[in-house]
């Protein structure tokens, strides 16, 4: 009886900062945090983008909540757009949905390449070869036209899947 | 003094534990083969000395690691070499884990009834990988911010709960604040604390089995103590002095550029030691890298985990030491791929050099007078004429102009350039090759534009090339005079001393050269129809004609192809200022040492 009582006491007892220091450590997975739904940004002017099919880099502006930190009007990532002959617009998150890398757009062969482990994409961003190790093509994000100027709806995805999964 | 010990001992029986430490039996005496387990004992504590040192200066915060790291790194007396010991005993560790490792497989030190303590070497084993893991993202710079967000991203594919892990580890969604903390903590309180434990565990279970004594024995039976710890001491002095060459060999520990979610960073490498993990992967085709990356390295694990039950049997011995030696060998040639593949790769070199150069710069413009601003130390490479010039040109200017033959960034082209090449744009050496007959219309000026047949080129083709010695020496005063309205800050100590030339040359501009017959300069001339050459290649004016060089200011409705960058909002002003800085030499340069 007074076995079990120690334990059940000392097991209470110690319960108190094991659980609440876990529930502070499992925060992170009460998703979101203002993060949520990603807006669109303003990218560039149509003039900077030539209908020539060629993906180029732009840097994507956006207000970001880091934690306790508000941080207006930073650098959130970086993403490739194209233009076509017909006008179309595409843009390609820069993040290799393979590991998470910075993918290389590389003009010679006019194709995209990822350092880090081999994953190549056609301009376009579909897998260029069966044995390139991402699971999918490069994930594309929504683009809106207004007036005179590109916006985009900059999201990050779930590496390593075959399905585009947003992380927000 | 003798009182003071035997009373001591009386209130705390240290005399009877030292004896327990020290008086342990080694049959067969001291060896060199048994050393390794106390050099990796001494690794831990020259780690806990400079990691708890490193940490009263380190701040785990997204506009605050980077920054605290470089102040150790620059700015503290011995910080640099205090940082290199702990990163380079890092390293040291994980080799001499594999040598303790293989030493307790060929010595058959595994086998029962020290099974248990083998799961605690396994144990240690990951701890050290994950302490190893953890302490490379802590200086949030662009190497450890890349080559950490691959691991992270790879947790997120373990089955099942794969994306509540990785949200775990990173604390949310992005990498931020919360992910330094998290990772500190883990490095700097969990992960230790665990080492702690189970390396206690470890030796309590040593001391209880004793030593896997190597049989023939070649000298009688010897004590711990002095024996097995002089030889223990002469390791701990090999292990340390090898930390040292290495720290001072390298100069201390990299830091590379600050973290920069949208600045690519190619060079992205894992350590070596876990660089055989980061090739296999390569192997692996869309879709089945869970196995590369999981299954596989979990499998293996697991059979090392087995390897003391399978050890009882001679064949399962054998079957241990040629499954390990299989796994060493492979990722030895796994190793050795990776960096054969790198080396051959002209991408890759010329991203490490970027690597390079970047960090350098960001180092500099960190000690520079003006220092780390209160944003971070991202925005010194960020708002850097001399990193993000080129950048800037290479993407907005090099369809048509060049800078020295190339886009800005070293890269040739091949279709012509179509407009003039920018390099020194501003200074005399500029300004009197477009005042040159021979080539005022070729492709450095403007050869490629719709000017090559206009009034500039005809006055420099029909009218200066017929001039006069007396006319010629006049223009060469004039040329002082336009070029020194740039004020460049490289030709600022020429402008000083030639200013006598300089004021005779605006006179003569007016004068003699007629410049002032299309162009304003110095005075409101209303009738001017060519670009003014008030402030001409000043910053002000750089950042006006870009902005938009159809402005009645400079070509007006006479503009060749040339968009106005900021009217269309292809560039916002502070980027546009970047480039004309840039252009013009202007940016912060460290007084030579």
């Amino acid at each position: 009886m007074k076995e079990a009582a120690a334990v059940a006491i000392g097991g209470a007892a110690t319960l108190v900062p094991v659980a609440s220091g876990l529930l502070v450590w499992l925060d992170p997975l009460n998703s979101g945090g203002g993060e949520g739904q990603s807006s669109f940004s303003r990218i560039t002017g149509l003039e900077s983008l030539p209908a020539d099919g060629v993906p180029r880099k732009f840097t994507v502006i956006a207000d970001r909540q880091d934690a306790w930190t508000k941080n207006p009007k930073v650098p959130v990532g970086a993403i490739y757009l194209s233009r076509s002959a017909k006008g179309d617009i595409t843009a390609f998150q820069s993040i290799c949905p393979h590991a998470g890398c910075f993918v290389e757009y590389r003009p010679a062969k006019n194709e995209f390449f990822c350092p880090c482990h081999n994953s190549s994409f056609a301009a376009d961003g579909t897998i260029k070869d069966p044995k390139s190790p991402s699971p999918r093509p490069m994930d594309t994000l929504a683009v809106e036209i207004r007036g005179n100027e590109v916006w985009v709806r900059f999201q990050n995805f779930q590496a390593g899947h075959r399905e585009k999964i947003p992380t927000a | 003094m003798k009182a003071l010990w035997e009373w001591l001992d009386s209130r705390t029986g240290i005399r009877h534990l030292a004896q327990e430490a020290l008086m342990e039996k080694i049959p067969g005496g001291a060896r060199w083969r048994y050393v390794w387990g106390s050099a990796l004992t001494f690794c831990l504590a020259i780690q806990f000395i400079t990691g708890v040192v490193l940490w009263a200066a380190y701040s785990p915060g997204a506009k605050s690691a980077w920054e605290s790291v470089f102040y150790i790194q620059h700015e503290m007396a011995g910080g640099w070499f205090l940082r290199g010991l702990h990163h380079y005993t890092a390293q040291l560790m994980v080799v001499l884990l594999a040598l303790h490792l293989m030493q307790v497989l060929i010595d058959g030190a595994y086998k029962a009834p020290r099974e248990v303590n083998f799961w605690f070497g396994l144990a240690l084993l990951m701890v050290t990988l994950g302490l190893a893991l953890t302490g490379y993202l802590l200086p949030w710079d662009q190497k450890g911010y890349w080559a950490t967000k691959v691991a992270t991203n790879i947790a997120a594919i373990t089955p099942v709960f794969g994306s509540q892990i990785e949200r775990l580890i990173v604390g949310g969604s992005d990498y931020g604040n919360l992910t330094l903390t998290r990772f500190f903590a883990l490095h700097a309180g969990i992960l230790p604390g665990a080492i702690v434990v189970l390396v206690a565990g470890h030796i309590a279970l040593f001391r209880r089995h004793g030593i896997t004594a190597k049989k023939p024995f070649r000298k009688p039976d010897a004590n711990f103590w002095p024996d097995q710890v002089l030889m223990d001491a002469v390791a701990a002095l090999a292990v340390v002095l090898t930390a040292v060459s290495l720290t001072v060999y390298f100069r201390g520990a990299e830091l590379s550029a600050p973290a920069d979610p949208s600045e690519p960073y190619s060079a992205a490498r894992p350590e070596w030691y876990f660089l055989f993990l980061f090739q296999f992967l390569k192997y692996f085709p869309g879709g089945t890298e869970v196995w590369g990356a999981i299954i596989i390295p979990s499998g293996v694990l697991g059979v090392m985990a087995l390897m003391p039950l399978l050890g009882q049997w001679k064949l399962g011995h054998r079957f241990n030491l040629g499954f390990v030696g299989a796994i060493l060998v492979g990722a030895l040639f796994l190793t050795f791929e990776a960096k054969l593949q790198d080396s051959r790769d002209p991408e890759c070199r010329k991203a490490v050099e970027k690597a390079h150069r970047d960090s350098e710069r960001a180092v500099e413009l960190a000690k520079s007078p003006t220092g780390i601003p209160e944003g971070g130390a991202a925005l010194l490479l960020r708002r850097d004429p001399l990193t993000q010039g080129p950048r800037l040109f290479a993407q907005h200017c090099a369809g048509c102009h060049r800078f020295d033959g190339h886009d800005g960034l070293g890269n040739t082209l091949q279709e012509a350039a179509s407009a003039p090449d920018l390099k020194g744009f501003g200074s005399r050496e500029w300004l009197s090759g477009l005042l040159d007959p021979d080539r005022v219309a070729t492709a450095h000026y403007f050869g490629g534009t719709k000017f090559k047949d206009g009034k500039m080129v005809r006055f420099v083709q029909q009218k200066v090339a017929k001039y006069s010695e007396a006319k010629r020496a006049d223009l060469a005063k004039v040329i002082l005079a336009v070029s020194a309205e740039a004020a460049l800050p490289l030709q600022a100590e020429l402008d000083v001393r030639d200013r006598a030339l300089i004021e005779e040359g605006r006179t003569l501009a007016r004068e003699s050269v007629n410049c002032t017959d299309c162009h304003q300069f110095r005075k409101p001339d209303e009738d001017a129809t060519a670009p003014d050459l008030t402030g001409w290649g000043s910053r002000e004016w750089l950042v006006a004609i870009i902005g938009n060089p159809a402005h009645t200011r400079f070509y007006g409705k006479r503009n060749d192809r040339m968009p106005a960058f900021a009217e269309t909002g292809q560039l916002d002003v502070e980027k546009i200022g970047t480039l004309a800085d840039w252009l013009r030499g202007d940016w912060y340069r460290a007084a030579a040492r």
